[in-house]
């Protein structure tokens, strides 16, 4: 267990460093070989010669490619300046880069929304898990039923349906409309968690029915899977009540793919929660990076995308920590 | 029984679909039906503040100003910003030697004094501006805002390397060779190295220009040329608060999510004949989801939208519908249109440009664009109404929104005749791609032009690199863009500041071009000199009247639409107009609420 | 029958005709039918017989032939591993020890799976949870039925699989189904199965997965345990050679039912019925060089949805010409009786049969 915790904890490792070097390079050195000029993005309507050269001598985009990246990672991990015309710029560690748009180091700007994103993501996880697996085993144990029709129906809804679709709905009822329960002005969960809750139920509410509705079909299926397996036959043959056989032996099964989805999803949401956010006006990543894009903010993007991927990575790896603690056979792995 | 319970559910769960559709479409409207005139406590009426004032007279002391935005500033660092809402919504702010009349239409777009006694005594023929500093004017700590500040604050221009993004015209006018390297670079001790300008004492400041340049004022009078304290530069950062000299002050701002103003105390009504300063606080929220804005503006959770770039569709169709006392429909400023490069084949040719903009279908394009008030007028040629000289609809050279409104099938294939190419060519459209709407015009453009046999390929290119793609003329050249979708707005309304760059040939640029059609006409050269050395009003105009013509007379352009917006006025707000000086939008900085809670 | 009564329901009480039998466990006429897309599955159409004590009776069959399904309807597991509408459909009469089970109370059957009677199936790998231990398996095995503690479950457990030969038992007892041997895995099957001392213990192919020289340890600690528990065993194979020496009687399916039964002795030296023939020689035989398989049984098991009318073995006898009239093609042969306690379903004459088997089979094989 402690080798294939060591193992998992050097290929994360190795990961980042290749997640860190390729998102750089997308955003700063493939855009260079295409031919174009990353800093005119950072200048403003008029492409002032100066201020592009200024932009340039900050980002250091004239050094050679490797210096660049070497900046990057020394940024990550024990900041740096950006200097140039006159004025020098500290973006101290951990430095996800610099906006010169907004004029703000990334890391206050991604260590303010990710909460919320992770609020956003956390709370919508439980709801969903707790429908969807729900939903899912009674569907694979009441095979053809109408309650397993029905609960099919909505999960193929709740699969094809955007969330800007229920998202707006859901506003137009509940927010703006007759049923006036909510409100869609987003408050820090420590500054008034009564407030917090009732602007976050609506976007998890939301969230958690896709979600829900994808964790449904993969339950069914695989609890249905699970139950022809001949270990649930020999727990039957032991003699076991059938409500055990199903919680003790099947559940356990069947949360092994789920367990694989939860984590690429989190780690998948806490960038990408973009649509709920924005239909939402949640102050997370996902609107952050909205925002930057309209804004052509490229570090926000820059940052996001690197703190998405952070994310993805961390996700795995409790995954996979958690397969170990799941199924015996994935520590010999 | 199985069945019959069936049935019943359906017939419930059909009952509250409709239920829910009926919701979407009168969702939030807690409003009765206001339409048509207005009232004293209610919404002034449609278009009733479109260049008059609304309301006038219930303007009270006191409130909070609720602005919404999708989008935030570019930069709220004077010198920085370049979006016309910042300019608009900065003079809360800040102060400059002159400024926009706050008044309604045309005459928002003359200036008057405002730090400065009066405007400016012009001398040594046309190339020596002198203003006087009136009394009492201060900053946010109290002391008194001083010439050397209004001079540091300018000098800020030339820092472009560190201050990016703001409009670069003071620096172009008064050091065209680019001598001076900016504060930040400045060896004098006080940093007050720019020759131009002269602070002879605190009162007083002298502007040197090497050459005549007629819209000088309206460049005294930009945002950009507001003063900055030394001691209160915080360089690259100066935007996240600017040092208020106007009546409000920053209290906190968070970018890209909210911004809050407060009473500036040291700011005193006697010093200031520009601003009322009616309410106690303004706050500005930014929200990423249009629809939700539009939302809530129409619930009145908010007064107006910042942006003032029109509401989104779908709360336009509402508010149209059930609020139309809460809207206004101005011109804003701005012209859209195809442009055709010279340099691509066969647009080098009068005849077939001619062609393509008789071949053009405008009614669809003025559709495509939003139609006649979300998307504007037909556009008949390319000076915005709003500036001085230009003539609106009276002027259409090609019977644009005549005659030839639907397009004029055998008129252009004669001209495709004289042109050579009697059986049409095939051209590629560029066209931004981030911006649905001129993707549809395009569209609409390509299905015309098939009917005069002119084989158009659509080219969506990345929006972010319109300066690099578009701007570059041996791209344009190489990639064989015939026709360019654009749109394009005056940074101070005169012909100087809407078309100069577009039509004089000096502003062909290797990069972050805007002289797309690459005109050079010598006449147009010369009636740009000429406009900056004739010093009145009535010449000038002429001037702006006849560059347009020449422009028209050439065939580089076929404009869409004299742009027009839908913009949402909550009830509260009095004293309410639009303005040509900020291109249509309403003039921010004296609007007030008709009650204070 | 003190579970019973303690119950106090009227579960096990004999249905109208039926009486309870002398026998220990007695099937009669049971027909498992499965409801499918495509028609009626009747995976076993009217199977009878009796076991005592002690006694071991082998089913063999070829795949499909009913046998597997048959043990899971005795331990009652169709009905437990079904959901949604369609169900399997169980007829007849099982009484095990004067209990009949079909007609009692499923969590009865329950408590009695495990208990009273136990299976082992046929690969270890996939009949084991793979996430728990071995030990934790038939810890919860042994506690089901039996109020103690975790430790005393454990030491059982340990005691068993020391008992049935695994060595090292104290440390293997944590060890997960992947971490043994195949032979191992069946043996820790077995532990587990036994752990309970149940009277009943059904063996689904218990060696099928598992090379040659494990088959035989397996088949000699099946033997063993049976001599020392006095359980009566049902194995469930294929492969004749396995209850060769093993079974006290054999049971020979075809087609969901039973074609010949009797003692195994008779049924090995004097088969009465062309499908055992069959089976008999295409058994693999330690002692020849060369494999000949004699008689093979061509063609392929017949569809239990649309079973041929009359012998269901006539599309692939050889001999299904011989009888007159083209009986073996409409008349469905019953079981007689061909000898003390031996039973064949062949429409052929007894003399027949003894003919063909003495002047054809036997010296082949």
């Amino acid at each position: 267990m402690l080798a294939y915790l060591i193992r998992r904890l050097f290929a994360a490792a190795v990961m980042l460093v290749v997640i860190i070097t390729v998102v750089f390079s997308i955003f700063f050195i493939v855009p260079k070989w295409a031919g174009v000029d990353i800093a005119l993005s950072f200048v403003g309507k008029q492409a002032d010669p100066a201020a592009v050269e200024g932009v340039r001598e900050k980002l250091g985009l004239g050094d050679p490619v490797f210096v660049q990246v070497w900046e990057f990672f020394k940024g990550l991990f024990v900041g740096r300046t950006y200097s140039g015309g006159g004025d020098t710029i500290n973006c101290s560690a951990p430095c996800f880069g610099y906006s010169f748009r907004s004029e703000q180091a990334i890391w206050p700007v991604l260590k303010d929304r990710f909460p919320v994103t992770l609020g956003l993501a956390l709370g919508a996880a439980v709801l969903w898990l707790i429908l969807g697996v729900a939903a899912g085993v009674l569907s694979a144990l009441k095979r053809g039923s109408l309650w397993d029709r029905g609960a099919m129906v909505v999960a193929l809804a709740g699969v094809s349906l955007p969330i800007y679709f229920t998202g707006m709905l859901t506003l137009a009822i509940f927010v703006y409309g007759p049923l006036n329960w909510f409100s869609s002005d987003y408050v820090p969960l420590a500054d008034d968690p009564a407030k917090w809750f009732s602007a976050m139920i609506l976007p998890w509410v939301t969230l958690a029915f896709l979600y829900a509705a994808m964790y449904a079909r993969i339950t069914r299926a695989t609890m249905m899977e699970i139950l022809g397996e001949d270990y649930i036959r020999t727990a039957r043959a032991k003699g076991l009540r059938e409500g055990i056989v199903i919680r003790k032996h099947a559940m356990r099964s069947t949360m092994t793919p789920i367990l694989t989805m939860l984590g690429m999803d989190l780690g998948a949401l806490i960038g990408g929660a973009i649509l709920t956010e924005s239909t939402f006006n949640l102050p997370g990543l996902g609107r952050e990076v909205l925002l930057a894009i309209r804004n052509q903010d490229l570090p926000i993007i820059v940052g996001v995308t690197l703190i998405t991927s952070l994310a993805v990575l961390f996700a795995n790896l409790v995954v996979d920590i958690l397969y170990a603690v799941i199924d015996p056979r994935v520590r010999l792995a | 029984m199985t069945t019959q319970r069936t049935s019943g559910r359906r017939k419930q769960a059909l009952a509250a679909a409709i239920g829910v559709a009926a919701l979407l479409t009168t969702a939030a409207c807690g409003g009765g039906d206001d339409n048509g005139g207005g009232s004293k406590t209610g919404a002034a009426g449609f278009d009733a503040a479109n260049n008059k004032v609304a309301q006038a007279d219930l303007a009270k002391k006191g409130g909070t100003l609720k602005f919404g935005a999708a989008q935030d500033a570019d930069s709220w660092d004077t010198t920085r910003g370049y979006y016309g809402f910042m300019w608009n919504f900065s003079r809360y702010y800040s102060r400059q030697l002159v400024t926009f009349k706050t008044s309604p239409g045309q005459e928002g777009a003359t200036l008057t004094p405002d730090l400065a006694t009066g405007l400016a005594k012009v001398s040594d023929g046309g190339k020596t501006y002198t203003y006087t500093l009136r009394d009492g004017a201060t900053w946010e700590d109290g002391k008194p805002v001083t010439s050397k500040d209004v001079k540091y604050g300018i000098e800020r221009v030339w820092a472009q390397d560190v201050l990016s993004g703001g409009p670069t015209y003071l620096k172009d006018v008064l050091d065209p060779k680019g001598e001076y390297k900016g504060p930040y670079k400045d060896t004098s001790a006080d940093k007050l190295g720019l020759k131009a300008i002269e602070t002879p004492d605190d009162k007083t400041i002298v502007f040197h220009l090497p050459t005549p340049n007629a819209d000088f004022e309206a460049m005294v009078g930009l945002t950009s040329a507001s003063p900055v304290r030394q001691d209160k530069d915080t360089k690259s950062k100066y935007g996240l608060h600017p040092f208020s000299s106007g009546p409000y002050k920053f209290q906190s701002y968070s970018p890209g999510k909210s911004l809050t103003l407060v009473r500036n105390e040291n700011w005193k009504q006697s010093s200031d004949p520009v601003r009322k300063a009616y309410p106690d606080k303004i706050t500005v929220d930014i929200f990423s989801n249009a629809n939700d804005l539009d939302q809530r503006l129409i619930t009145g959770d908010l007064d107006l939208d910042i942006n003032q770039t029109g509401m989104s569709p779908q709360g336009r169709t509402t508010a149209l519908k059930q609020h139309k006392a809460n809207l206004d429909n101005p011109v804003s400023g701005f012209i859209r249109y195809a442009v055709f490069p010279q340099s691509v084949k066969p647009f080098d040719n009068i005849h077939c440009r001619k062609a393509v903009i008789l071949g053009a279908d405008h009614e669809s394009l003025q559709t495509a664009r939003g139609g006649p008030l979300a998307g504007g007028d037909i556009g008949t040629n390319m000076l915005p109404p709003g500036i001085p000289g230009g003539e609106g609809q009276k002027y259409d050279p090609y019977q644009l929104n005549g005659a030839n409104k639907n397009g004029n099938v055998a008129q252009a294939k004669e001209e495709l005749k004289q042109c050579g190419k009697p059986n049409g060519f095939s051209t590629t459209i560029a066209v931004r791609n981030n911006k649905p709407v001129e993707v549809a015009t395009a569209q609409s453009l390509q299905a015309s032009l098939k009917k005069i046999g002119v084989n158009a390929q659509i080219h969506q290119y990345d929006g972010s690199q319109t300066a690099g793609i578009i701007g570059s003329p041996s791209n344009v050249q190489k990639k064989g863009f015939g026709i360019i979708i654009m749109g394009w707005g005056a940074d101070f309304p005169s012909v100087q500041g809407f078309g100069l760059p577009l039509w004089d040939s000096k502003y062909i640029l290797e990069s972050g071009n805007n002289n797309y059609a690459l005109i050079k006409d010598k006449s147009i050269d010369g009636l740009f000199d000429q406009y900056n050395k004739t010093l009145d009003d009535a010449g000038k105009t002429q001037i702006a009247t006849q560059i347009n013509h020449k422009v028209m007379d050439g065939a580089y352009y076929l404009p869409f639409v004299f742009e027009k917006f839908i913009n949402w006025r909550s009830s509260r707000l009095a004293n309410v107009y639009t303005t040509d000086g900020y291109s249509g939008q309403y003039d921010f900085v004296n609007l007030g609420l008709k009650s204070a809670s | 029958m003190t579970e019973l009564s303690k119950s106090g329901a009227a579960v096990g009480e004999p249905t109208s005709a039926s009486r309870p039998p002398s026998a220990f466990l007695e099937v009669r006429d049971l027909k498992v039918h499965f409801p499918t897309d495509d028609g009626l599955v009747k995976s076993v159409d009217g199977l009878s017989f009796q076991l005592e004590k002690g006694k071991t009776l082998g089913i063999v069959g070829e795949s499909g032939s009913g046998k597997s399904v048959t043990s899971l309807g005795i331990m009652g597991l169709h009905t437990a591993g079904q959901y949604g509408k369609r169900k399997a459909q169980i007829s007849g009469e099982i009484w095990l020890d004067g209990t009949e089970l079909l007609s009692a109370d499923p969590d009865h059957v329950r408590k009695l799976r495990g208990r009273q009677m136990a299976m082992i199936f046929q690969d270890p790998l996939s009949a084991l949870h793979p996430y728990y231990t071995i030990g934790q398996q038939i810890v919860e095995a042994y506690r089901i039925h039996h109020d103690v503690d975790k430790k005393t479950a454990r030491r059982r457990a340990v005691e068993m699989l020391d008992r049935v030969g695994i060595p090292q038992p104290d440390k293997r007892v944590d060890s997960y189904p992947h971490e043994f041997s195949g032979g191992m895995r069946q043996r820790a099957m077995i532990a587990m199965s036994l752990v309970n001392n149940p009277e009943l213990l059904i063996a689904d192919e218990p060696t099928t997965a598992l090379d040659v020289t494990v088959q035989a340890q397996i088949l000699d600690l099946i033997r063993d345990l049976q001599k020392e528990f006095g359980s009566a065993v049902i194995i469930i194979t294929h492969d004749l050679g396995v209850v060769a020496e093993l079974a006290d009687d054999l049971l020979v399916m075809y087609g969901g039912r039973c074609v010949e039964r009797g003692p195994a002795d008779k049924v090995f030296y004097e088969p009465r019925h062309p499908y055992t023939w069959g089976l008999l020689g295409s058994m693999p035989r330690l002692d020849r060089e060369q494999q000949e398989r004699l008689i093979p049984v061509k063609g392929s098991p017949p569809s239990l949805i649309n079973v041929p009318s009359g012998c269901a073995f006539n599309p692939r006898c050889p001999y299904a010409d011989i009888p007159k009239d083209n009986v073996t093609r409409t008349v469905r042969p019953e079981l007689t009786e061909v000898g003390s306690k031996h039973w064949a379903a062949c429409h052929m004459t007894r003399e027949q049969r003894e003919r063909i088997w003495a002047e054809e089979i036997a010296p082949k094989l």
